[in-house]
């Protein structure tokens, strides 16, 4: 095992979640009684949309003026690391702003500000004088994580991590790199997601065949049923503080989980499908190099985002590996808050971190006709189960141009 | 525009950039930047917001003259006089 000073936990979760949970706890009671975040949003050229909207105290950490300045992403990112910092009870005498790390993950940014400052100009004949001079500082990829920096006067680094709908564990697993070089002593890593400003990115998935549509928007976002037709775009925010253990425990912090293992590789084939070989090479990964093997994790967190053949590919990836694991549980959170993007992987790992605590799986919902060749043994669908153990989460979080994260979290075990 | 207009005109852009910003005991002979918490990306609004409702274009040499809100009212009265 490794030394105290070298394992990586988490003390700190803050976040926003589609539905309005702007709390964990208000999060966790959403998922365990599947209750669905989804509404819908009336979007510039697209008309009606399934969407997932936040609902959260946008002027907790920061005037109103400084949102209106800033972007999206840097509002939901303010408010979710102050949330982050206050739960794990940093108020920086016990570590140095200087020694702190922010680190985002984006599935894109710049997209909404872009197509925002498009329509501005638009108005004026496409007078490019009616540009905004904002436009820059607020689409820099970095913005996000810098305008949390700004907030708390956090002067250690900052950039944002761009991995697709991977970007949530991708960040996690910056901060886990960056705590275990000794290049930061506080590392607050999550993800961001704005999408839902954008009609280019409903618009792309649209032309994709890959937006879902449903009359009931609650039932929009169905992920391994038979009657799934595609993506239900999120905004979104989830912020952890990670820190290393022997640190941590000397202040006597609240530890939700330690951070065991990790991994991320690349499909090296396709811009958009999903392969669910290489998803099972980097789960096989990920266990490895937590010294795991498949019949020592208990709950698996599906990224499956409700596409035809994203969600077999991923479920076919599961059952390859966890072949033979009786007690493993699956479920998906996507079915209840849709898919947040950049902050995707990060949400759903909030959402059942909880489970070390209360021991239950929060249930798969509109799973009203499994598709078979998403069957997976242990799929928890409708309501929340109690796990036969719950001891480790392996989260996965996939994206586009064929990138794959996994992240095991596990219930922190001392020495 | 008469010069209150203008003066009142000023202090709503200002509004719209900070709906916090507190204009009790402004001097209108002093910089806006001592008395309120803007910074240069704050002017910059300013200048595009008089671009967006006057078509006023404010030359970059000229921005000085929108330091205070006296030398506000006195730089713009002649250019809004018909507006």
């Amino acid at each position: 095992m490794m030394p105290d000073s070298q394992r990586i936990v988490i003390t700190g979760v803050g976040l926003a979640a589609p539905g309005g949970a702007s709390t964990l706890a208000e999060f966790r009671a959403q998922v365990l009684a599947g209750r669905s975040g989804i509404s819908t949003l009336e979007m510039r050229y697209m008309g009606v949309h399934p969407a997932g909207l936040c609902d959260f105290p946008e002027t907790k950490y920061r005037k109103k003026r400084d949102n209106k300045r800033g972007t999206r992403a840097g509002c939901l990112g303010v408010y979710c690391a102050g949330e982050a910092l206050a739960e794990s009870g940093i108020d920086f005498t016990q570590y140095r702003l200087d020694r702190t790390g922010v680190y985002m993950g984006l599935t894109e940014h710049g997209t909404v500000e872009t197509e925002n400052e498009v329509y501005n100009i638009s108005q004026y004949n496409y007078n490019v004088d009616y540009w905004t001079h904002h436009h820059n500082p607020r689409t820099v990829l970095n913005n996000p994580a810098g305008e949390i920096t700004m907030t708390f006067g956090i002067t250690g680094p900052h950039y944002s991590v761009g991995a697709a709908c991977a970007a949530g564990n991708a960040a996690l697993i910056q901060g886990c790199q960056m705590l275990r070089l000794g290049e930061v002593d506080v590392a607050l890593c999550g993800g961001l997601s704005e999408c839902t400003g954008s009609f280019g990115i409903f618009a792309s998935f649209r032309a994709q065949g890959a937006l879902a549509e449903h009359a009931d928007p609650t039932k929009a976002s169905r992920p391994f049923d038979q009657a799934r037709n595609g993506i239900v775009i999120s905004e979104g925010g989830c912020v952890f503080t990670l820190e290393r253990l022997d640190k941590a425990q000397a202040r006597g912090a609240k530890i939700y989980g330690e951070i065991v293992g990790y991994a991320m590789n690349s499909d090296a084939r396709d811009f958009v499908l999903p392969y669910g070989p290489r998803q099972a090479e980097c789960i096989r990964l990920a266990l490895d190099r937590a010294g795991m093997t498949p019949a020592d994790i208990d709950l698996v967190n599906t990224h499956a985002t409700g596409t035809k053949q994203g969600d077999i590919e991923e479920c076919r990836a599961i059952a390859e590996v966890f072949a033979g694991c009786e007690n493993l549980r699956v479920n998906n959170t996507k079915s209840i808050i849709g898919h947040a993007m950049g902050a995707a992987g990060v949400l759903e790992l909030a959402a059942n971190l909880p489970a070390f605590e209360d021991g239950l799986a929060h249930p798969t919902i509109n799973l009203d006709e499994l598709d078979p060749e998403c069957a997976l043994p242990g799929l928890v669908s409708g309501e929340a189960q109690k796990l036969p153990r719950a001891e480790t989460i392996l989260n996965n979080s996939f994206g586009m141009v064929g990138i794959n994260s996994t992240l095991i979290v596990k219930r922190l075990v001392a020495k | 525009m008469t010069r209150d207009e203008i003066k009142y005109m000023i202090l709503d852009i200002i509004q719209d950039i900070d709906d916090e910003a507190e204009f009790d005991g402004l001097d209108e002979d002093k910089p806006l930047r001592d008395q309120l918490d803007l910074d240069s990306m704050d002017f910059l609004d300013i200048v595009m917001e008089l671009r967006k409702r006057h078509k006023l274009q404010v030359p970059e040499e000229d921005y000085p003259q929108l330091a205070t809100l006296m030398s506000c009212v006195n730089y713009l009265e002649p250019k809004l006089k018909d507006a």
